[in-house]
């Protein structure tokens, strides 16, 4: 029997950035027995316009997204951020009466994050894979807020072998990342990343892992920086059992 | 300048200013996890909190969407009872109220409790250009008053101030008390604020108080204290007014009953706050103590422009402070730093509703919209979501600045064309690539000034992800 089609929505970050977060995704879905797509017509969410005020854009993508991304069972997206996007803004970008509201929010209850998708819908209870290494949980706060994501990481977590989970303080709290917050106010991101990294420091964890390669991304280079230890991996590198390719922000 | 002008439009820079502020930063990491915690475990205790949230929610709806009814049955009580009501369309006809009513009394001193609205109107200033000297009991409310200062916090008005401060402040002001005298102790200072105020109390011929609430079917006025001076301050002068915006109006006891409920929980973590008082009309026959003349001024000053829009719902708003308690922005730079009245989530969605988008425009910008505000909201405001529709009219008003307009233009025309969108960003992450060198990141990117000179930027892998799709990579 063919698995469900899901289609990935690559986000303009991992795209650009870390392709390897991608492919582990495609690896856990491929797993779970799904077939994977990648859409040809995807650039970025909308996000950015959305949040900015631009409604007029973020709409124009949006109708661009869902034309590309309707047909399919599924979609699921490594980014809780992007995820609530399309599958909580989506909808409100449009009026009542408008034909692509009711578009907008179909493609909304079929879009997942990934591990939420791999838990909440699949019913995956664990990963095959061995990591002896000891991680802090950021949680990504669009994950979290708009998706709750928040147990979904950590259960898939807790069925690596040798894997231990320190948890920080103020787990849930932002990173001060934000889109376009961390430069148009980087005085202020700069404190909230201090705040953070010091407190993954304060876990001895080997690395911080998250869901969201901007908050990932912010963390990283705040902590290369400070010349911390620790290290920065988007969670689905681990599920996956991909601990070669180099961390964020470290040189090949 | 008055301390009430806003500097709004100035916040970067005043963020920046608290962030240098060492004597801020202690006395915010002092007080940071304090509410937090304290809040969880209240509404950990209380099984039924969420739902109490929706009723809340949903009495403070019915109650915008019927307005005017609420205020003329709850106008209709208070005169019943003996009271005066006047209505005040802006801050100035406040101002103009109160100072007849003092006046009349021949006022020389005014006790105040702890009231925004009367900050909102810079009733303090006002007062004692015109002569007549404001006394502010609340604790916190005293030290900013000794310190020259406007509150920081709507429930902890000098939440920016250490405890070392506090203790200089009162040695420079209360030159009548033994210079050796011991204030290492918390209580100390506390009990030494307590002897200084009560004299006060029996010299004010005016109290001014706020209100947490209007309650319509009865005519009272709610406050909610912990130091019990506002009961002192609305019943020992011969004169009580209530300064209180329109939207603090409730149906009924009951419903103030559901609000108290959310309210002290959200605020403090408390179960119910220390005084719950209700005051109504002036001093009866049979009454043991109580003011010969009550007053309530109903102020609008812009709240019933938000009636009809995406922000009515700001209209819900109890001002218990759980939003900026909660709010990893407020919490780095402070209440001052948003430049008037009404700081943190609340007040980055209501600053522009009072005092325009051009003046209060930054604030709803400077937020992550990491949603935790609205998480936490007794009263179910979407903070974050207001936020957003402030910064669709600042793009609609052509507010915003051009360089992030131009920004947006070019990202987006990018971004509506996957085809050339899919050769950019492979231009775009080979070059930054090639940036990097071997380090794997950047410590110096032109245009990123912002991200760069406090963090490193993590360099992309190499490739994109659409094009090693495309060739076949799995």
């Amino acid at each position: 029997m063919p698995g469900p089609r899901v289609a990935l929505f690559i986000t303009c970050l991992v795209d650009m950035f870390r392709p390897s977060v991608g492919f582990a995704t495609v690896k856990l879905l491929t797993d779970a027995g799904c077939d994977v797509e990648v859409p040809d017509a995807q650039t970025c969410c909308g996000q950015p316009a959305w949040n900015s005020g631009d409604t007029a854009t973020a709409r124009d993508i949006a109708r661009q997204v869902i034309d590309a991304f309707e047909g399919y069972d599924h979609v699921v997206v490594p980014s809780g951020s992007c995820g609530a996007t399309i599958a909580k803004d989506y909808s409100e970008m449009f009026d009542a009466d408008d034909p692509w509201r009711a578009r907008a929010a179909a493609l909304g209850a079929k879009t997942h994050e990934i591990t939420s998708f791999l838990t909440d819908v699949l019913g995956v209870k664990s990963v095959p894979v061995a990591a002896p290494v000891s991680v802090t949980y950021h949680d990504s706060c669009s994950g979290l807020r708009s998706l709750g994501v928040q147990a979904q990481p950590r259960a898939l977590l807790g069925s690596v072998e040798g894997l231990e989970l320190r948890e920080m303080v103020e787990n849930n709290v932002c990173c001060g990342f934000g889109g376009t917050f961390c430069v148009k106010y980087p005085d202020i991101s700069n404190v909230m990343v201090g705040d953070k990294t010091r407190n993954i420091a304060a876990t001895g964890a080997d690395m911080v892992l998250a869901g969201d390669l901007g908050c990932l991304m912010n963390m990283a280079g705040k902590a290369s920086r400070e010349g911390r230890a620790f290290k920065a991996r988007h969670v689905v590198e681990v599920l996956a059992g991909d601990l070669d390719t180099p961390a964020i922000g470290d040189p090949a | 300048m008055s301390l009430h002008e806003p500097t709004t439009p100035a916040f970067k820079a005043n963020a920046r200013r608290a962030l240098d502020d060492e004597n801020l930063q202690l006395a915010l990491r002092g007080g940071r996890n304090g509410f937090v915690s304290k809040r969880a475990a209240a509404r950990d205790k209380l099984p039924e909190f969420d739902d109490l949230r929706d009723q809340a929610r949903d009495i403070k709806n019915h109650v915008l969407a019927n307005l005017d009814l609420y205020l003329e049955e709850y106008e209709k009580k208070v005169v019943e009872s003996g009271g005066h009501v006047h209505w005040a369309e802006t801050a100035e006809d406040a101002r103009n109220i109160v100072l007849d009513i003092c006046r009349k009394a021949d006022a020389k001193i005014v006790n105040k409790g702890k009231t925004m609205i009367s900050e909102e109107c810079g009733i303090n200033d006002f007062l004692a250009d015109n002569g007549i000297k404001p006394v502010e009991t609340d604790l916190g409310e005293y030290i900013i008053q000794l310190r020259g200062e406007v509150p920081s916090h709507i429930i902890a008005p000098a939440i920016h101030v250490t405890v070392d401060q506090v203790r200089a402040d009162f040695r420079k002001a209360h030159t009548h008390l033994p210079e050796d005298r011991d204030l290492t102790e918390l209580i100390s200072l506390q009990r030494e604020a307590r002897g200084v105020l009560r004299e006060k109390y029996f010299e004010a011929e005016v109290g001014i108080t706020g209100a947490n609430m209007l309650i319509a079917e009865t005519g009272h006025s709610v406050i909610v204290t912990n130091e019990g001076n506002g009961d002192l301050s609305q019943s020992l002068p011969r004169v009580h007014i209530v300064m209180a915006s329109l939207e603090k109006i409730v149906p009924t006891l009951d419903d103030a009953s559901t609000i108290l409920r959310v309210l002290a929980r959200s605020a403090t973590g408390q179960e119910t706050a220390v005084y719950n008082t209700c005051s109504k009309g002036p001093r009866r026959a049979e009454d043991p103590d109580g003011p010969e003349e009550y007053h309530v001024i109903l102020l609008d000053n812009g709240r019933s422009n938000m009636l009809g829009t995406e922000f009515e719902e700001m209209l819900r708003c109890i001002r218990c402070g759980a939003c900026m308690n909660h709010c990893p922005v407020y919490q780095s730079v402070g209440g001052h730093a948003y430049g008037w009245v009404y700081p943190g989530p609340m007040g980055a969605v209501l600053t522009p509703s009072l005092i325009g988008v051009e003046q209060g425009g930054q604030l709803p910008n400077a937020s992550t919209f990491c949603g935790r505000c609205a998480e936490v909201c007794p009263m179910r405001i979407p903070l974050p979501k207001m936020m957003r529709s402030w910064r669709a009219r600042e793009f609609e008003k052509r507010l915003t600045p051009s360089a992030v307009r131009q920004g947006l233009g070019l990202w987006a025309w990018f971004a509506k064309r996957p085809w050339v969108y899919r050769r950019a960003t492979a231009v775009g992450a080979a070059a930054l690539r090639a940036m990097s060198g071997s380090k794997g990141r950047i410590a110096s990117l032109p245009l990123a000034g912002g991200w760069t000179g406090q963090r490193d930027f993590p360099a992309p892998q190499g490739g994109t992800f659409m094009a090693q799709w495309k060739a076949g990579k799995r």
